[in-house]
């Protein structure tokens, strides 16, 4: 084992253990997890605290244990078949919790992968929205922003892709009913919307970032509660599994520097 | 049984322009690419393309064919988003229809069945509402009352799909993991083509790979097509991976209208068998010129 001491736990780390925490108490749901801290996050969750999480190939099949970043193929113990025919099914029954990413995110919750600017003639067309209208209100879902700024933290998304609190609102209950916003994560801090008017709150900020460095970040008014604690650290364990068995050559760090 | 045995050359016939198209495949994974060349080629225009998107809807924007995109994305999935698709976006050039995922799958399923719609709870608070404002909800007759979008159903002029083997009366057998919707795709269509890697006698399908591989049955297919390589660039495992250079080649040179009109005469402006050798060739010139660059880079160490 990797000799590890609290020096070592890198703004990657916090962000990985920030993303396992979406899976925590959820039982037997599948994982589907975009960006590299979301897919350690989940496999860190399978293999400590969520051991009946279900996980993907990213392909079409369930797979056994929570390989490491970038295993080959032929190395993974498969459970099921999950062709994205069969991945709707999952969605539309629930039984999934996903991480998705944000090209935008706003106040109330909104996500957009689809386009900035006008929608006749966009500045940028994006991926397209996928599936993230039907994730979002069909079973819980976070986000992962690994470039928090104010041009990804936005006070108004340009395309709604991922449903926010206050648009569900106004769709109505067959919107609202399975819908969940958990946690959002950035390269910052970790964010929620447990706040009477459910606009998004700052629960933890990675160590190293200040309230400040957040807010000066983020384009809208954030809810600050008078204390701010860190973002939790990684357990010996789960900072031995991250640089021994789920991302030994540090992959995460190449998507988070600090 | 009918002989379903067919050209590229008869498919591009038998379509004609302001059609419907859908396309099989998913981003840059087992598309019909050759049957996609073969409409590159022709006079075909005003298209609307119907797709789990890739190269297929990034090419014909780039050829002009395409008035309206319908679609929930557009990838090629080692490469987030495809450079022409993009252009046609933002310049107007196209009118758009994008809906989520599952919705498009609803979509293509309703027509399947010859119904007008199915009802979903996706789509619900999203812009899709906002952005397709022919969608329509539709309540519940039951005592729930709930309210969920009505998907049209997304009928199809023609559909391709391109599968790993197929036998002479259109049975296909798809032997990667995954079949996508290609079998929605036919059923949603009026006219229905399949372009396979390898024609095989029908009693040579179970050598090839298990009952659930043979998962397009002849009542979904008109007319089949060999094209071997004919999902080339993108992935058509187990028989090839995606040509990543090739991919990276492609986006490269749509960057700059030198480079692309170039790429256009190289591997465009020639029929299926000048594709696919000219793809080759260019295979080995990258091979080449990673191992002058490796020479030069251990010559530099040494020195």
């Amino acid at each position: 084992m990797t000799d590890t001491t609290a020096t070592d736990i890198t703004r990657a780390d916090y962000c990985a253990v920030a993303c396992a925490e979406v899976f925590r108490g959820d039982g037997e749901v599948m994982a589907s997890a975009f960006g590299t801290a979301p897919a350690l996050g989940a496999r860190l969750a399978r293999l400590t605290f969520a051991p009946d999480l279900v996980l993907t190939d990213g392909d079409a099949a369930l797979v056994d244990g929570a390989p490491p970043l970038g295993a080959p193929p032929a190395s993974l113990v498969f459970e099921s078949h999950m062709p994205y025919r069969r991945v709707f099914d999952v969605v539309w029954s629930g039984r999934r919790n996903l991480i998705m990413m944000a090209s935008q995110i706003d106040r109330t919750g909104n996500q957009n992968i689809s386009a900035i600017g006008p929608w006749g003639q966009p500045k940028a067309q994006l991926v397209g929205v996928r599936g993230a209208p039907g994730n979002t209100v069909n079973h819980t879902t976070s986000y992962w922003v690994p470039n928090h700024s104010t041009r990804s933290f936005v006070e108004q998304v340009d395309v709604v892709s991922g449903v926010g609190y206050a648009r569900a609102a106004a769709a109505g209950p067959s919107a609202t009913k399975f819908h969940e916003i958990r946690f959002v994560i950035s390269n910052l801090g970790v964010f929620d919307f447990a706040t009477p008017d459910r606009v998004m709150r700052l629960v933890s900020v990675h160590p190293g970032v200040s309230v400040d460095d957040v807010v000066a970040a983020t384009g809208f008014e954030l809810v600050i509660p008078d204390v701010v604690p860190d973002t939790r650290p990684p357990t010996a364990e789960e900072l031995a599994l991250l640089r021994d068995v789920l991302d030994p050559r540090g992959m995460a760090d190449r998507e988070v520097k600090a | 049984m009918a002989d379903k045995r067919t050209t590229l050359d008869e498919f591009v016939a038998s379509l004609s322009s302001g059609m419907t198209i859908g396309i099989g495949g998913w981003g840059s994974r087992r598309k019909p690419m050759a049957a996609v060349r073969a409409i590159l080629r022709s006079d075909l225009t005003d298209l609307t393309v119907v797709s789990y998107g890739g190269p297929d809807v990034g090419l014909l924007c780039a050829a002009g064919k395409v008035a309206k995109a319908v679609y929930g994305f557009v990838t090629l999935d080692s490469i987030p988003t495809d450079p022409h698709f993009k252009a046609a976006r933002q310049s107007g050039a196209i009118e758009a229809m994008e809906v989520d995922e599952g919705m498009f799958y609803l979509g293509l399923l309703a027509a399947s069945q010859r119904v007008p719609f199915l009802p979903t709870r996706s789509g619900l608070g999203s812009d899709v509402m906002t952005v397709n404002p022919s969608l329509r909800t539709v309540r519940s007759p039951y005592g729930d009352g709930e309210e969920l979008v009505a998907m049209p159903a997304l009928r199809l002029d023609a559909a391709v799909i391109h599968v790993n083997r197929a036998d002479a009366a259109g049975s296909g057998q798809i032997l990667g993991p995954d079949p996508f919707f290609d079998e929605l795709f036919l059923g949603a269509a009026d006219r229905r083509f399949m372009t396979t890697e390898r024609i095989v006698a029908t009693d040579e399908l179970a050598a090839e790979g298990p009952i659930q591989t043979m998962c397009i049955s002849r009542l979904l297919t008109d007319g089949v097509i060999e094209t071997p390589g004919g999902a080339h660039f993108t992935a058509c495992v187990p028989d090839y991976g995606r040509d990543e250079g090739f991919q990276k080649e492609y986006v490269a040179a749509a960057g700059d209208p030198d480079a692309w009109a170039a790429f256009v005469e190289r591997f465009l402006a020639v029929d299926e068998a000048g594709y696919q050798a000219a793809t080759l060739e260019a295979a080995d010139e990258r091979a080449a010129a990673k191992a002058a660059a490796k020479a030069a880079a251990a010559s530099k160490e040494g020195a």
